[in-house]
């Protein structure tokens, strides 16, 4: 019997057809592994009221991956930033991200975002597997949480812990010489503002056991009036007072405090202060307010770290934020890592980033490292000091000491059950 | 709660002056924002929702003719009269075409105002916050009065709020002006048939609305951190005055400003963990009983 062929397409040209179709579409993916460049996805805050900070991080990031493309880029390959707004909104950021990733086709992500948005990209590293590195949140447990460990992610940033363990230290220091006993505090009323006072009056009370926290002021974040917030503190006559107030909020704070002549009549630890988007912009900054160092061109005192800030301002006219030394030690950590795995595979980087020592202009001791068991940056250069209304603002800066910040947190890990 | 601190400070007439003033500060200001907003609803019945845009407007026009002037009256001057013009301009150009529309178009405009301002002054001064700092003519050490604190400045604020509530308050009941625009808000089509042109009367009651939003602006600039979007929590205390206070009334809003002031200023000692709160609670209570607010009128 002879077997006649059916009209329409055979089941061979079928095959055909979809052997081609897939060739077709998996050709963008080929071409881009083998693309010149590699993609870097950045959300970031670029609007609302912090955007200042969302946009000296994208300027010190651009900043340094000029540098790294000028002498060959990672591995040969140029590296293109893209870098989106995420309005400071967590749902945003992570919807940013992952469409960085499954869309733009970025092999590597940098997280821009506050502690809010930064668990939210956290949870889409893990998700993707994609290699991150955080360079903005401060929130501790991020990393020190073994909980959210992932072994892509890491974190280029100052943590809250050391902060406090520094801050701690250095005001307990202050209060048993003063006799600086009674003590209020006064922070943004949310996580962030939460934690930090509490850690910092645990570490101030156990190098100075005698002091007594009388008074707490918990305003709402942005909050545009602190009138009874300073008058309270002014009736519980407290000796020394702690704020984490920030930014706008940190200067409208001392503008309102100033006229009631608050800051001579206690000791201010103010741990935001020295940061020049406060620095500069409050007109009449009171003399002899204690700050943690966010960034300051002078400390550490170094012809490297001066070299970096004089090179930002000359580039965008204006001084380098806390947030902007930590995106450019995160592209620093990067081309590094990326030396020594001799590759731009995730994985490699991931591998190479992990226990990684650099040279870098804000390093206590002129270096920094990736920790290894946790993934997080340390060795970076800690302290506080006193602030005076012109430049350098913090003339003298006491450096916080690594060992005594490493024995205190691992107690404090412990503590928390993290270890 | 911290009871013992409220009555502590009650029964001390040194923290009795301080916490009073500190409620009338954060009242005053409060009121020359929120009178706007009562004024412009009780003639033009509209809820103008950009009104916090003319308060930050007034305060970046203080800072920046201060800036170029170092004269702290000039920047006041800048301030208030800089977004009377702009409440016109607005007035005219805009909300006039939207009178006629339902209530969710005057919404629409107000907020898409909203945006377009604060990207404005984005654009203008950057989106980074400012200070204007204080003028040096205040920079002195606070006054003690029965042994609380009350700084100088604020004296004065409070003084140039208490003159134009004054001003607003005699202005509407005893001149012609007063009259026609009371008239305009209670039948605006018989008071056109009497041959007054309404448009000029609901151009210049925004641009007094818009004025007296921006003069709270300039005043607070020297104390207050400046960004783009900061008119937007001004703006929602300002209802909160409003409503407790009656929409549409003048003396309402004085009042509403003062009791907020107060309960913050008290409250945050008494209860410094639910002094948002309290607020709320408060306006809870006045509507529950008197659900037209302390002076608006009852409808019928």
């Amino acid at each position: 019997m002879k077997r006649t062929r059916q009209p329409g397409i055979s089941r061979r040209a079928t095959l055909a057809l979809m052997g081609a179709g897939a060739v077709t579409i998996a050709a963008p993916w080929v071409a881009r592994a083998q693309a010149k460049t590699i993609k870097i996805g950045m959300p970031t805050i670029l609007s609302g009221r912090v955007a200042q900070l969302g946009t000296s991080s994208r300027n010190a990031v651009l900043l340094e991956v000029e540098k790294v493309n000028a002498v060959g880029g990672l591995a040969g390959r140029q590296i293109e930033m893209v870098i989106r707004d995420s309005k400071g909104q967590p749902q945003e950021a992570a919807r940013v991200a992952r469409e960085l990733v499954n869309t733009d086709g970025c092999e590597m992500l940098f997280d821009g975002e506050a502690s809010s948005g930064s668990f939210a990209v956290h949870e889409v590293a893990r998700d993707l597997g994609v290699l991150c590195i955080h360079t903005c949140s401060e929130a501790s447990s991020l990393t020190a949480d073994p909980k959210q460990h992932i072994p892509n992610a890491f974190r280029c940033v100052r943590q809250g812990i050391h902060d406090s363990i520094v801050g701690g230290s250095y005001a307990a220091a202050i209060a048993k010489a003063k006799g600086l006993k009674k003590w209020a505090t006064c922070s943004p009323d949310y996580a962030y503002g939460r934690d930090t006072t509490g850690e910092f009056a645990l570490y101030l009370k156990r190098f100075a056991p005698d002091v007594e926290i009388i008074s707490e002021s918990w305003p709402k974040l942005f909050q545009p009036d602190y009138t009874e917030v300073v008058t309270k503190i002014l009736q519980a006559k407290p000796q020394g007072l702690y704020t984490c107030l920030w930014g706008g909020d940190l200067t409208s704070y001392i503008d309102q405090a100033n006229i009631y002549a608050l800051f001579t009549q206690m000791e201010v630890f103010a741990v935001n202060m020295a940061d020049y988007t406060a620095l500069t912009v409050v007109k009449n900054l009171p003399k002899g307010i204690h700050s943690g160092n966010r960034y300051i061109k002078t400390f550490p005192k170094t012809p490297e770290n001066a070299a970096w800030g004089d090179a930002y301002r000359t580039k965008y006219n204006e001084y380098p934020t806390n947030w902007s030394w930590q995106n450019a030690t995160a592209v620093m950590l990067l081309a590094e890592a990326v030396k020594k795995a001799n590759s731009t595979d995730g994985k490699k980087v991931a591998e190479a980033l992990r226990g990684l020592t650099i040279k870098c202009p804000f390093g206590a001791d002129g270096t920094v490292t990736m920790r290894a068991e946790d993934n997080t940056l340390v060795g970076y250069a800690i302290g506080w000091g006193t602030t005076i209304p012109q430049e350098p603002y913090v003339p003298e800066v006491k450096a916080g000491d690594w060992k005594t910040i490493f024995e205190l947190e691992a107690e404090w890990k412990k503590s928390k059950g993290y270890t | 709660m911290d009871i013992d601190a409220l009555a502590g400070c009650l029964a001390s007439p040194a923290c009795l002056v301080t916490q009073t003033t500190s409620g009338l500060i954060i009242g005053m200001l409060l009121f020359l924002v929120a009178v706007g907003l009562t004024l412009i609803f009780g003639v033009l019945k509209v809820v103008n929702f950009s009104h916090g845009a003319f308060y930050m407007f007034g305060a970046y026009f203080a800072m920046t003719a201060y800036q170029f002037s170092d004269s702290f009256a000039l920047a006041m001057l800048c301030g208030a009269a800089g977004t009377a013009i702009l409440g016109l301009i607005f007035e005219r150009v805009f909300m006039s075409r939207v009178y006629g529309a339902d209530v969710l178009m005057q919404l629409l405009v107000c907020y898409a105002f909203v945006l377009i301002f604060d990207d404005v002054v984005r654009m203008i001064w950057g989106p980074e916050f400012k200070s204007m700092g204080m003028p040096s003519a205040f920079q002195v050490p606070p006054l003690f009065i029965a042994g609380g604190v009350v700084p100088p400045y604020y004296l004065l604020l409070i003084g140039v709020a208490l003159v134009a509530a004054m001003v607003l308050g005699l202005g509407l009941a005893r001149t012609r002006i007063g009259k026609v625009i009371r008239a305009a808000a209670h039948n605006p089509g018989m008071v056109s048939a009497l041959g007054i042109n309404t448009g000029l009367i609901y151009g210049g009651v925004f641009a007094l609305g818009g004025m007296l939003a921006g003069l709270a602006g300039a005043l607070a600039a020297p104390v207050r951190s400046l960004t783009p979007g900061m008119g937007f929590s001004v703006l929602i205390e300002s209802f909160i005055v409003t409503v407790i206070g009656g929409m549409g009334s003048i003396l309402g809003a004085l009042v509403g400003a003062l009791l907020i002031g107060l309960i913050r200023s008290f409250g945050s000692l008494g209860f410094p963990l639910f002094t948002e709160g309290l607020m709320y609670l408060f306006m809870v209570i006045v509507l529950v009983s008197r659900p037209s607010g302390l002076f608006g009128k009852e409808v019928a």
